[in-house]
């Protein structure tokens, strides 16, 4: 690991001029510290954020909307009583991700910011990786695609956006308050990731200097009938070979407002608009459902050995709503 | 950071950056000057000479290193040292009373014959502990699914879960 210099930041302002001129922000430290120690991360400044207290707390009270500080930790936010209760989805996506030891270091904005799983991004030198090393290829084309993404892929990158919490967010049209040099601005959620096109080394619209400091999520009926459901290689502690955040609206047995998004199987949080438009004003039944999920998996492009999640996703989709018109 | 250096590799020499930190560990306050890139894990098991707390992965995925910072259980091999300054560290050397009596929750691993190696009993058991205090050790599912952060390659978990039930129950009355 490369020998860095550390501080702690005592106000937002400090941590964003630090920020600006090259230093790491370390929040959790779960993705950073452990990227340092494959030699994948290299800061030579980190700047250690935890003590802006400022950016600690949360509230799900409000009349308009639910507003989360960028230091609340994931395991504090998911057993938030007023987020079980009205917005299960979110809840769900925190507690399903990672063990409760990272879910209490890990910060919501730092989750946000996650670096993908992909091996051959982890792996480090002996692979051909354009997010780590831009233009020296990509492994994963020639190599194991098991896990890599059939949603948002391009030649150069298909590593799949590993984070759960953001498909709840992106479902639920969050925004994001960033602070950077020039000031505060409000981003939506859904235009904070990219695809990697062929610069899969930029993955977010953030600019240099710019930190998450705030997540907002507007307040909706949805949030009751709501599910984040994740299916794994085992049943916990593991990423999503596929996930599904939906929610319902209903009116009788028609669907009034509907939202999808999936995860871990696409390069960037992924709303499925095209799979909401099919349900709203349809009667809901498992087949609705179905058509649905295959709505959301519309475009997918499978590799060698990850044409299976296509069918996954589907079925996770389509469960997902099936638990959500439960909750109805 | 171990290993030969090949000329290939050698680079100019640069300044390894030292710190000086303060760790409060299980009561104990420890005045350190070391490395900045030290995890927590590794000033408590090199430096402070508590080798309880296990090196599995030294990524966060075994749970082997389980520790408490201000009661709270997180990873002390994805924590830097200098992180912790300031917090109170708890490590399973600290569990046993001023009598020597164990922990209730060690007691009952002996019990239940929850372990075989012993390698990641530590980190089982201040998981354990951590677990019960959250109030997640209500159902044998909610159990397995808020100690999945530990992994046990004995496969020493049906015992693990019974420990932890049996605290549990006599903890919640």
């Amino acid at each position: 690991m490369q020998p860095f210099t550390y501080v702690r930041a005592s106000n937002v302002g400090d941590a964003v001029k630090a920020l600006s001129r090259g230093a790491k922000l370390l929040a959790g430290g779960t993705t950073l510290y452990d990227l340092m120690k494959l030699r994948i991360e290299r800061p030579e400044r980190i700047i250690d954020i935890n003590h802006l207290g400022e950016l600690k707390h949360f509230d799900t009270s409000g009349e308009r909307e639910l507003v989360f500080g960028a230091l609340a930790r994931m395991s504090e936010v998911a057993a938030d009583a007023g987020l079980v209760r009205d917005y299960p989805a979110i809840s769900e996506s925190l507690w399903r991700a990672a063990s409760q030891q990272l879910r209490n270091m890990a910060s919501l904005g730092g989750n946000l910011l996650q670096r993908t799983r992909c091996p051959y991004f982890r792996g480090g030198e002996p692979y051909a990786c354009n997010k780590r090393d831009p233009g020296s290829g990509c492994a994963a084309a020639e190599g194991l695609d098991r896990g890599q993404a059939l949603l948002g892929a391009s030649p150069s990158c298909s590593a799949v956006y590993p984070g759960d919490f953001a498909a709840a967010l992106v479902a639920f049209d969050a925004e994001i308050d960033v602070v950077g040099p020039g000031g505060e601005r409000v981003l939506p959620f859904e235009e904070l990731h990219r695809e990697p096109a062929d610069t899969p080394q930029k993955e977010t619209t953030l600019e240099p200097g710019e930190m998450i400091v705030r997540i907002r999520i507007p307040v909706t009926p949805l949030g009751r009938a709501s599910t984040f459901l994740k299916v794994r290689d085992r049943e916990s502690y593991a990423f999503a070979l596929a996930s599904a955040a939906v929610a319902l609206e209903m009116d009788g047995d028609v669907v009034r407002d509907a939202r999808v998004a999936v995860g871990g199987l696409a390069t960037r949080p992924w709303r499925a608009r095209a799979a909401e438009r099919l349900l709203i004003g349809r009667r809901f039944d498992e087949s609705a459902a179905r058509a649905a999920g295959e709505a959301a998996l519309d475009g997918a492009i499978p590799g060698r050995s990850n044409a299976f999640r296509i069918e996954l996703g589907i079925r996770t989709v389509t469960d997902a709503l099936m638990t959500a018109r439960q909750r109805a | 950071m171990t290993g030969t250096v090949t000329l290939s590799q050698a680079q100019p020499r640069r300044a390894t950056a030292s710190l000086s930190v303060t760790l409060m560990v299980n009561g104990a306050i420890h005045d350190l000057f070391i490395d900045v890139r030290t995890s927590l894990l590794d000033a408590l098991r090199e430096h402070i000479g508590l080798t309880g707390a296990k090196k599995g992965c030294d990524h966060g995925q075994c749970g082997a290193c389980t520790v408490h910072i201000d009661g709270r259980r997180v990873v002390s091999c994805l924590t830097l040292a200098a992180q912790a300054q300031g917090y109170d560290v708890g490590t399973i050397e600290g569990l046993q009373g001023v009598d020597g009596a164990l922990h209730p929750m060690q007691q009952a691993f002996i019990d239940h014959d929850a372990l075989q190696c012993g390698y990641c009993t530590p980190g089982q058991i201040m998981s354990a502990i951590a677990c019960v205090q959250e109030g997640h050790a209500k159902s044998l599912d909610e159990i397995r699914e808020y100690m999945s952060g530990n992994l046990c390659r004995c496969g020493a978990y049906v015992g693990i879960v019974a420990a932890i039930e049996d605290v549990a129950a006599r903890t919640q009355g």
